[in-house]
């Protein structure tokens, strides 16, 4: 691909090099020379690495931030904007679903410094709560959405979406998926580009959006995606690959190379950008070509746009709606419309395969929390954290799991529709900064009847570590001020706020039973760090003495990867043993067994 | 070159050269494990050596909740032009597995035909495999033996790795046995996956890591000449008594403590109205005997009954 501001920057900077980058690590350092100077998110898999990455860049290049939530870091992005800088916002999907109240207004606001959203789609759910298609939220707010196929076009389309932005005053989307944020390749890259502040520009009709100033905005976005069209049709982005003329084939995305991967001699319409559509080109194409075949992942959003124009396409009917795609998925698809022969059938031998879903760290607190809960016998509203992973045996401890910050809102209408169980809501540190504070704000004013578990293990633990307002350091890791919880809590009107250790498994079962009993919404903060961040934390390992276990199975229930059974039987049960690689010596099985056969290892091994 | 000579290397006594001839097709390996074994590791070492011999490199993984004990799997496909960045099932030239259920269950995306198999025998049990209180439960783990899938795939390799470098003083460096394992498979030159090796794992390890990629190497040597150590099948079949269980509840002993209702890992038993423990459903009463031991007042009394009737009766 040869734009021309790629020409433009290799004649600046001859010492291009080659680089292995994963799609994330091309957007970063695309944002970084494209002269970005802010850049905030809130980490969520499969996006984080991109913030994570940009902070590796010299902190007087860009200020690069972890945000309470993603409408906050979009916000953010949005203020350097209007300030004159290039900025940067980057979220997954769901996060889009936060951000998308002042998103869907800033598509009216249009730019000042170039402003990119990258969104991380997750077909197939690798670890989402839903797998929505966000190029639908492009179309809603008539923002252009490019999509990069593999890591050189993520770094050359996200460049490119800050030219785009500036040119046609308007934040773009860089739409990846988890396939192509987390795949390695090998990136072409250039140099930082030097590129001044336009400062803050005061033009009240554009910047603030009352509605006499709206409504004349909304017919300049509806212009601008005319324009964005035109553009579209012409770039070198949109590339038009001739061969065989029997079918076509127009595909975007981590789908292209699933196409050339089954068909390397196709025609094939390649489209940069997912929205808007280049009207015209699509008529032209399909005319050359005998049957046209819609290649896209998730919503049949080209295919219908297509479809609109009159003309006859084919796309959903051979190509799944759910479930990310893969050369096999492409290739049954091409088999089912008669394009491709059925392969042969494989005498493959299917091996019976081990359930491994992820689970609980061995150590991990939550897991003591979960049994105190479990016990407790309420109606558990769960929320979005390594947490939600109580929800499967053995320690069953959760309800209801819907977005960020939902526990404490289902927990109060919960309790408010007279729930006859007592009603607990989990919800972990970072979470509860993100979007849970506004929802206890709300239990207290409507007097619900609720117990709060707030699961602080000190770090935003499930998309692998990362800082927040309440581990007292920032994306960088320089010192920041430390959010206060239990002064926070109390701050917001709750009467009864609690710390406890969440290792000492008969005072939480104790605390959470005091707080369920308390008539009003009541905290309990179970205050353990997380077993493998900061640091992986590694005390000496407990073991059972296996001529005492009478098999109960008692520590079975916590569900920690470092048991298992032994191969000694007693009453026609396994005994348990302790793998001690994997065990860091938190007591819980030992607290929990019913005979104390569990004890520290003799000798102690030295971590 | 030919498929055959893909897995060249591993007849021939000389040392592995470089690869002397473009790759048309890619050239696929996949990498598997469980999260935290160092799997992404693997694949950045054959990544880096793959891209130093001007291949197109395509490298893919998962993150996120995956790593937390679940599966893990990093594919990496090299060669003049590399399309998709997932290997299309069946077409993998090399597995390289950490954990061996994860080899077992990542099988049959391997070329029938001239696959090599090359998979650590270390057994992690996921908790999800111990679940089961019923009297005489089997662990639900794989039992697949070495032997049906050396009949399966053209070479296969079960290799102690974990022992092995456990044996050296860091098991953490089992994933560098096999890096040792493969790099007979690979036709990459020894000096320069030795350098790959040094420069991704950390500084203070380089001894370590060296020896377990020496140990890996020389292993596979030896084991072209013995057959494949099987390690599933040498467990004995587990041999257990049978009984049925049964619950006596003494109504007058129990002081509606509720500590068996909430700890009943089945949540078969209640209080009734009375507040008396009650079983509320015997069919998922396992007779695991916690009530037993947790009661205070010795109220419950667990009976594991041989009778054959009551064993019909229970199923």
């Amino acid at each position: 691909m040869h734009t021309p501001w790629q020409a433009a920057a290799a004649q600046k900077n001859s010492a291009r090099e080659l680089r292995p980058l994963t799609g994330n690590e091309a957007i970063a350092r695309a944002a970084w020379e494209a002269g970005v100077r802010v850049a905030a998110a809130y980490p969520g898999t499969p996006s984080t690495e991109i913030l994570e990455s940009l902070a590796t860049y010299p902190a007087e290049d860009l200020h690069a931030q972890w945000s309470t939530n993603e409408k906050v870091a979009l916000d953010v992005a949005l203020g350097a904007s209007f300030a004159g800088s290039r900025a940067l916002c980057a979220m997954k999907h769901v996060g889009l679903n936060v951000a998308a109240d002042a998103f869907m207004t800033s598509t009216y606001i249009g730019v000042n410094g170039g402003l990119v959203l990258v969104v991380c789609d997750d077909p197939g759910i690798h670890s989402s709560q839903n797998e929505q298609d966000s190029r639908i939220y492009g179309q809603l707010a008539s923002v252009p959405v490019l999509e990069p196929s593999d890591a050189q076009e993520a770094y050359d389309l996200t460049r490119l979406a800050f030219d785009l932005s500036e040119e046609f005053d308007t934040p773009v989307i860089v739409r990846s998926t988890t396939r192509l944020s987390h795949t390695r390749s090998t990136v072409t890259v250039g140099a930082r580009a030097d590129i001044a502040s336009r400062g803050f520009v005061e033009r009240p009709s554009k910047n603030v959006m009352i509605p006499a100033h709206a409504r004349a905005r909304h017919l300049v976005v509806l212009e601008r995606e005319a324009k964005l069209k035109d553009y579209f049709a012409a770039s070198a982005i949109t590339r038009w690959e001739t061969g065989d003329s029997s079918f076509g084939i127009v595909t975007a995305g981590t789908c292209y190379p699933y196409v050339r991967e089954v068909l390397p001699n196709a025609t094939v319409l390649k489209l940069g950008a997912s929205w808007p559509l280049p009207e015209q080109l699509l008529r032209d194409f399909c005319a050359s070509v005998d049957r046209v075949f819609v290649v896209e992942e998730l919503e049949p959003i080209i295919e219908k746009e297509i479809a609109a124009l009159g003309i006859k396409v084919e796309g959903k009917r051979f190509f799944p709606r759910a479930g990310e795609f893969s050369p096999e998925v492409v290739r049954g698809g091409l088999v089912q419309a008669g394009i491709l022969p059925a392969p042969p059938s494989l005498n493959a031998w299917v091996p019976e395969p081990v359930v491994r879903p992820p689970v609980l760290c061995a150590g991990c607190p939550h897991t003591s929390s979960f049994m105190a809960v479990r016990a407790s016998g309420a109606r558990v509203a769960g929320d979005i954290g390594c947490y939600t992973l109580a929800v499967l045996d053995p320690l069953r401890g959760i309800d209801t799991c819907v977005s960020m910050g939902s526990s404490i809102g289902n927990a109060v209408g919960m309790a408010k529709a007279g729930e006859t169980k007592p009603v607990v809501a989990t919800i972990g540190d970072s979470t509860f900064l993100h979007a849970g504070i506004p929802a206890l704000i709300d239990a207290v004013y409507n007097q619900a009847n609720i117990a709060v578990m707030l699961l602080d293990n000190h770090i935003t633990a499930m998309t692998g570590g990362q800082e927040h307002p309440g581990t007292g350091k920032t994306l960088r890791g320089d010192p920041a001020p430390q959010i206060n919880y239990e002064a926070l809590i109390r701050a917001c009107g709750v009467q009864w706020v609690k710390t406890v250790d969440s290792y000492d498994l008969a005072a939480t079962h104790q605390a959470l039973r005091e707080a369920i009993n308390f008539r009003g919404v009541a905290v309990l903060i179970s205050n353990r760090p997380c077993v493998l961040d900061p640091i992986k934390i590694k005390g000496p390992p407990l073991e059972v003495v296996t001529s005492q276990c009478t098999a109960c199975q008692s520590c079975m229930n916590l569900g920690c990867p470092a048991l298992t059974w032994s191969d000694e039987w007693f009453e026609g049960r396994h005994r348990v043993k302790i793998d001690p690689a994997l065990c860091i010596g938190c007591t819980l099985c030992a607290q929990v067994c019913t005979i104390d056969c569990i004890k520290i290892a003799t000798p102690p091994v030295t971590p | 070159m030919n498929e055959q000579s893909k897995v060249a290397a591993l007849n021939a006594d000389s040392e592995p050269v470089a690869f002397n001839a473009a790759l048309a097709e890619p050239f696929n390996v996949l990498i598997v494990g469980v999260g935290g074994q160092g799997v992404i590791m693997v694949s950045k070492v054959l990544a880096a050596l793959a891209q130093a011999h001007g291949f197109e490199v395509k490298q893919s993984e998962v993150h996120g909740m995956a790593k937390r004990g679940g599966a893990v799997f990093s594919h990496v496909r090299f060669g003049q032009r590399v399309w998709s960045p997932t290997i299309p099932k069946g077409e993998a030239d090399v597995l390289i597995a950490l954990e061996w259920a994860e080899g077992l269950r990542w099988l049959p995306h391997l070329k029938r035909e001239t696959g090599v198999f090359i998979c650590d025998t270390k057994r992690i049990v996921p908790p999800f495999a111990c679940l089961n209180r019923r009297l005489g439960a089997p662990l639900r783990y794989s039992t697949e033996t070495a032997e049906q899938v050396s009949a399966y795939v053209s070479e296969a390799y079960a290799i102690d790795a974990t022992r092995m470098a456990e044996e050296l003083g860091n098991d953490r460096a089992a994933n560098v046995v096999l890096l040792g394992a493969l790099s007979t498979v690979l036709e990459f030159a020894l000096p320069e996956w030795e350098k790959t090796v040094t420069s991704f794992v950390p500084k203070k390890t380089i001894a370590v890591n060296s020896a377990a990629f020496e140990l890996g190497r020389n292993w596979i040597a030896e084991a072209k000449t013995a057959p494949p150590a099987d390690d599933a099948a040498a467990r004995p079949a587990p041999v257990h008594a049978h009984y049925a269980a049964r619950l006596e509840i003494t109504d007058a002993w129990c002081k509606s403590c509720e500590i068996c209702v909430k700890l009943c890992p089945e949540r078969c038993l209640t209080l009734n109205a009375d507040r008396i423990v009650e079983m509320t459903a015997p069919e998922k009463c396992t007779g695991c005997r916690l009530c037993e031991w947790l009661c205070p007042d010795f109220a419950i009394r667990v009976h594991l009954d041989t009778d054959a009737a009551v064993m019909e009766a229970a199923r």
